[in-house]
């Protein structure tokens, strides 16, 4: 059985919601039922048969191909199989997965795993800011699962973040794991200004020396034994993260002291 | 059956249900994770009095250990899985978080549940850190020397205490030596420890006293200075008599650590004085686990 595709035939000036076209959704439904699903598209409708050509049937396995920077929630709520994406994409990819995997061969726009709970989310380019974010309003970020970008991201990436892993082997913009409650963002890259601004917990663990802010106080350079455990546990991705030499000494500076200072910035020595 | 001049009795082991778990130290160097695990593991020779039975099973190569150290891998028993829990935690707590530049891992993934560091974090007043890494919770504690690294949770999985023999001799020194040389053969055998001092008990008990308040007394019908006097099971010239008490996390493990044991004994045989092989059994009453021991060594 191939998998279900999704070629698009021709970009919309309008933003596309992609959130029907997912795994769970779309399991034992005929081809002209998946053909007559209709897409929000700005203000109208459109059948997805109109949008794109359809072919395969494996609805556990979807592919997008000529995909753009107007689809939106691709990915959106998963819970099981895999989403593989040609091209880029728009916003909220893969909002809210508690589970499968999706990569994406392109950039995405905002809030790409924004308030993922589970699974893994694979960028092979760049991602727009707030990456793992929670929603504008909304408390808790990212809660779960494996973030991994190939190339930069935005500002603002894991803001809120609850819990999981967000591996970045490019750089990062401004404000990386702005307001952390907990969980681990890992970057390979240079970040931007003001890493872990106002965190309150949770682990930046970073290849560069940052440009930190006054209120991250240094507290010396240490051997932590969680490290290995954790540079171990990248060894199972398709990451250059996987390939990083294992090491345990850091310089460790203590964040955001502005806020309950009881996250971290951990630099490799 | 005789094995190299030595009579190996027509009797059994009697062995009885426990909860187990295994825990890994692991520190700085061996020497670091060694002392830690004996602290960990000591005073538990019975869970007469200590609470627990608790040994060494082995050192841990640093590429078997989940940090990479060097390490111990322990076993802990006891009768149920509330006083497990118990020790398990007091002595994490006083012995490996105590001990310099130690981590604590669980040694057993699957079973149920028992808190390891789980509420040892909080000797971290607030300044602990969790970090869930492939689905284990680890907490790092910090600590005068660093920090304290460990998993939140081991598995409690059910086993087997008691497992047994008891080597009689024509002297001690010849009983003490042959116990030493199969206590070296089974600390090769995974899943089991000997918790007594050195692996060897030489005060095994019976049942009951004439003191109503203990449960327990000196086992008179094989202690040789009552031949005389007692109901004995000793011919005249056994001098000496010592026990090796096994516990295993199954029953197949306590009986290959046995064979090897018992083998050991017999090798070197009637000429080191060695001159029978026999169990300690409370008549099938005590435990549903019977080690007889012709049939281990057939």
């Amino acid at each position: 059985m191939s998998a279900l595709t999704f070629t698009l035939k021709q970009r919309t000036d309008q933003r596309v919601d992609m959130s029907p076209l997912v795994c769970q959704k779309l399991s034992g439904m005929e081809p002209a039922e998946i053909a007559a699903i209709e897409l929000q598209n700005g203000k109208s409708k459109v059948r997805v048969d109109s949008l794109f050509k359809i072919s395969g049937s494996d609805s556990h396995n979807i592919q997008f191909k000529n995909s753009f920077g107007k689809l939106d929630f691709i990915g959106k709520d998963l819970t099981e199989g895999s989403i593989h994406v040609e091209g880029d994409v728009g916003a909220y990819l893969g909002m809210g997965m508690s589970a499968g995997a999706i990569d994406v061969f392109g950039n995405t726009d905002i809030y790409a795993a924004c308030e993922m709970k589970g699974g893994q989310l694979v960028i092979d380019g760049n991602a727009g800011d707030f990456l793992g974010a929670a929603m504008v309003g909304n408390k808790q970020g990212m809660k779960g699962g494996v973030v991994i970008v190939k190339g930069s991201v935005g500002d603002r990436a894991g803001d809120h973040m609850r819990r999981g892993v967000m591996l970045i082997e490019g750089d990062t913009g401004d404000y990386c794991g702005s307001r952390m409650v907990a969980g681990t963002i890992a970057v390979l890259g240079k970040t931007g200004r003001f890493p872990g601004y106002m965190m309150s917990r949770g682990t930046l663990l970073l290849w560069t020396q940052p440009q930190l802010s006054a209120s991250f106080n240094d507290c010396g350079a240490h051997t932590l034994a969680f490290l290995p455990i954790l540079l171990n546990s990248f060894k199972k991705y398709n990451s250059r993260f996987a390939e990083v030499d294992t090491f345990n000494r850091v310089q460790r500076f203590g964040g955001d002291m502005a806020e309950k200072g009881l996250g971290e910035i951990l630099v490799k020595i | 059956m005789i094995i190299n001049g030595v009579t190996i009795d027509k009797t059994f082991a009697e062995a009885f249900p426990m909860k187990a778990t295994r825990a890994i130290i692991t520190a700085q160097n061996e020497k670091w994770a060694m002392i830690s695990a004996q602290a960990m593991t000591g005073f538990a020779t019975s869970v007469i009095a200590c609470g627990c039975e608790a040994g060494i099973e082995r050192l841990l190569e640093p590429s078997e250990t989940p940090d990479g150290r060097p390490g111990v891998a322990i076993l802990i028993f006891a009768m149920g899985g509330k006083g497990l829990a118990k020790q398990l935690e007091t002595r994490a707590g006083q012995c490996v978080l105590t001990s310099p530049t130690s981590a604590l891992f669980a040694g057993l993934d699957e079973g149920k549940k028992i808190p390891l560091g789980k509420n040892l974090r909080y000797f971290g007043d607030g300044f602990q850190i969790s970090k869930l890494i492939d689905g284990k919770r680890y907490w790092r504690v910090p600590v005068m020397d660093g920090e304290f690294l460990t998993e939140a949770t081991t598995a409690q999985v059910e086993a087997v205490g008691g497992g047994n023999f008891l080597v009689l001799a024509e002297s001690q020194p010849q009983a003490l030596a042959a116990c030493e040389a199969a206590i070296e053969e089974m600390r090769k055998i995974p899943n089991v420890i000997m918790p007594f001092p050195g692996g060897v008990v030489r005060s095994g008990s019976k049942v009951g006293s004439k003191y109503p308040a203990l449960g327990a007394s000196t086992n008179d019908a094989f202690c040789p200075t009552l031949k005389g006097v007692t109901k004995t099971d000793l011919s005249p010239e056994i001098e000496s008599v010592m026990e090796i008490v096994i516990d295993g996390l199954t029953k197949e493990d306590i009986d290959k650590a046995m064979r090897v044991g018992i083998q050991a004994v017999c090798d070197l045989g009637e000429k080191e004085g060695i001159k029978r092989i026999s169990a300690g059994n409370y008549g099938g009453k005590l435990g549903p686990f019977h080690f007889h021991l012709q049939e281990i060594m057939a």
